[in-house]
């Protein structure tokens, strides 16, 4: 008798292990854009340990240009660029993560109120329509300003603009799961709004709820950097990308490096973020048009 | 047709309404009182009260609502707490740079865009449509002022061939004004250009498979008719649309673009007023910057009809 277990076999879980490097294998791009953000990530919890003190002032450096001992130069008070940047990513990808979860879970609960109760419909979507009329750059810097600079204000002025076309993509999601036999079915069998949700609606928007979180991570990304820059967002004190881009325009001639290094870090976590919505996207349903959800993408 | 506009417009209302109220609330949100809030830190008495009556704070705030709509009906946006210039003379002062910027920005959009995206849809295998692809998801991702930085410091700061900043107004001759905008239109259209040029590349790709198309190659037309004619004229509407829907995203960038480059102009006008906190100033701009994206967006459920005969109003 022959032994058919000779022959190397491979366990459920190394199965999927190799599937998933062949995945990466067929998508470069992703591969790089997910080392890319896990780079970010990890530097950002970090930034004690690795970096000095990004307020520290050596005013004997002052305007230095990229060297081995501060790699990406000091800016106009000798600190060092290198330990602002790791700073800065905390900020960014802190408030980021904040205002995805914040925009996906107003955002879903307002998408479904207006999805499911048709009478709540119009009125929720009217106000929608008023929040994306006004641009989202000026909206959030006016609350800021009105309301006062702290984190949570931050936070909120951010999610607001963005709040809109998550509920508008929900909406649009439950409206055709509603239309479904199978919910019909559970509806007549009376089964509660509740258990329909989790059962039957959200299971089937939780791909599209993903791909656009990860783009509102991206444009919120966006969006703290250039309130930052326009003075209405993190306060001067705290290291972030924002900050660093406005007061290195001042010494662009001088010493472009203070503006360059966070706005190349900026503009590659960005494209990462944007490349993995992609690819979740492609991933999730092959069926979306490429540009959708993204149109809005706010600067 | 008329009749179609005529609805659109009152459709338009509840949305203004809805923008106005929430432009109002602002000001309720303001912890405390809003009249020191505005006034400064450093204000006197005195100039804490004469804000309070230039706002009207004294009395309940649907009075001031009913009263602000009702000014505004009769063309009174209120004087600015900053300067004392009436709102309108300001707006008036500022607009022309916006407007060439905005129309700048859109042209070289459209132009480069849609060109793009039409030839990465019919070479999908060629270089040019890897580079237009990889490119579109860049524009998506950079945020306009790092190009706009970027752009300064290769074309004004290296080469010298634009002004790093600043704006000299038409009156000072039309090329001057263009030279200047140019930076900042190249800037404010990066985004946009990769908006059109994915649009352009996915509807064309629809289009090109259909039959006409093949009829139109068998027949013998020349390429650039069967491209403007049969593909363009058919993949024209969600380009359109996206048009429409990236204004928004222009509309906030001339804000920041303007603040790069110096331009005195309404989004400028905008960031300044709000930093300082100049109600009057902040709310007519909110409302005219939607009423802008409003209108915008009714003009280009318009040029559906124009583009497909199919679609009538």
């Amino acid at each position: 008798m022959t032994n058919i277990t000779s022959s190397p076999e491979f366990t459920p879980r190394q199965k999927r292990g190799i599937a998933r490097i062949d995945a990466f294998k067929q998508r470069p791009v992703l591969a790089v854009s997910l080392a890319i953000i896990f780079i970010a990530v990890l530097l950002a919890l970090f930034a004690p340990v690795l970096t000095t003190d990004p307020a520290h002032i050596n005013p004997i450096k002052r305007l230095k240009p990229p060297s081995s001992e501060d790699w990406f130069g000091t800016d106009q008070i000798g600190r060092s660029v290198f330990a602002r940047v790791i700073w800065g990513a905390r900020v960014s990808l802190l408030v980021g993560l904040m205002v995805a979860l914040v925009t996906t879970i107003v955002g879903v609960a307002i998408g479904i109120c207006a999805g499911y109760f048709s009478r709540l419909d119009s009125v929720i979507m009217r106000i929608m329509d008023a929040v994306m009329a006004i641009p989202a750059v000026l909206l959030a810097i006016a609350l800021v300003a009105m309301i006062g600079a702290s984190p949570l204000v931050l936070v909120i002025a951010i999610s607001l603009p963005e709040i809109p076309r998550m509920a508008r993509m929900v909406r649009a999601n439950v409206l055709v799961m509603r239309a479904q036999t199978f919910v019909e079915a559970a509806v007549t069998c009376g089964a509660s709004v509740p258990w329909i949700l989790r059962h039957h609606i959200l299971p089937a928007a939780a791909g599209p709820i993903l791909v656009q979180a990860t783009y509102v991570l991206a444009s919120a990304m966006i969006l703290e950097a250039i309130l930052s820059f326009l003075g209405a967002g993190t306060p001067p004190d705290v290291p972030s990308w924002g900050n660093m881009m406005s007061e290195g325009r001042q010494f662009l001639q001088l010493a472009p490096w203070i503006l360059m290094f966070p706005a190349i870090c900026l503009g590659l976590v960005i494209l990462a973020v944007n490349t993995l919505g992609d690819a979740l996207r492609d991933l999730l349903d092959p069926n979306l048009s490429p540009a959708a959800g993204k149109v809005g993408d706010l600067q | 047709m008329i009749g179609y506009v005529f609805s659109r417009l009152l459709s338009a209302i509840p949305v203004l309404a809805g923008v106005a109220i929430f432009v109002f609330l602002l000001l309720e949100l303001t912890p405390g009182d809003p009249a020191l809030i505005i006034a400064g830190d450093l204000a006197s008495p005195e100039q804490v009260e004469a804000v309070r009556q230039a706002l009207n704070l004294d009395r309940p705030a649907y009075q001031r609502l009913v009263g602000w709509v009702g000014d505004m009906l009769v063309g009174d946006f209120g004087n600015s707490l900053f300067s004392g210039l009436p709102v309108s003379q300001l707006i008036a002062q500022r607009i022309e740079p916006t407007l060439l910027l905005s129309l700048m920005a859109i042209s070289i959009a459209v132009l480069v865009g849609v060109p793009l995206g039409l030839a990465s849809a019919w070479w999908p295998r060629g270089y040019l449509a890897r580079f237009t692809m990889a490119g579109a998801v860049i524009g998506f991702s950079v945020p306009v002022f790092v190009v706009a930085f970027g752009l300064v410091y290769v074309f004004a700061i290296r080469l010298g061939w634009f002004p790093v900043q600043g704006y000299p107004g038409l009156s000072g001759g039309i090329s001057g004004a263009l030279v200047a905008l140019t930076l900042p239109a190249l800037s404010l259209s990066t985004l946009y250009i990769a908006l059109i040029a994915r649009v352009t590349h996915a509807s064309t790709l629809e289009v090109l498979g259909e039959d006409y198309v093949r009829t139109a190659h068998a027949k013998g037309l020349a390429v650039w008719k069967i491209a403007l004619r049969h593909v363009l004229r058919n993949a024209g509407v969600p380009i359109i649309t996206i048009i429409g829907i990236g204004f928004a995203a222009l509309l906030g960038g001339v804000v920041v673009t303007e603040t790069v480059f110096n331009i005195p102009g309404l989004g400028r006008l905008a960031a300044d007023s709000i930093l300082r906190r100049d109600y009057p100033v902040v709310q007519t701009l909110i409302l005219l910057f939607s009423i802008v994206y409003v209108l915008v967006n009714l003009a280009v459920d318009l040029a559906y009809a124009a583009l497909d005969p199919r679609i009538k109003y």
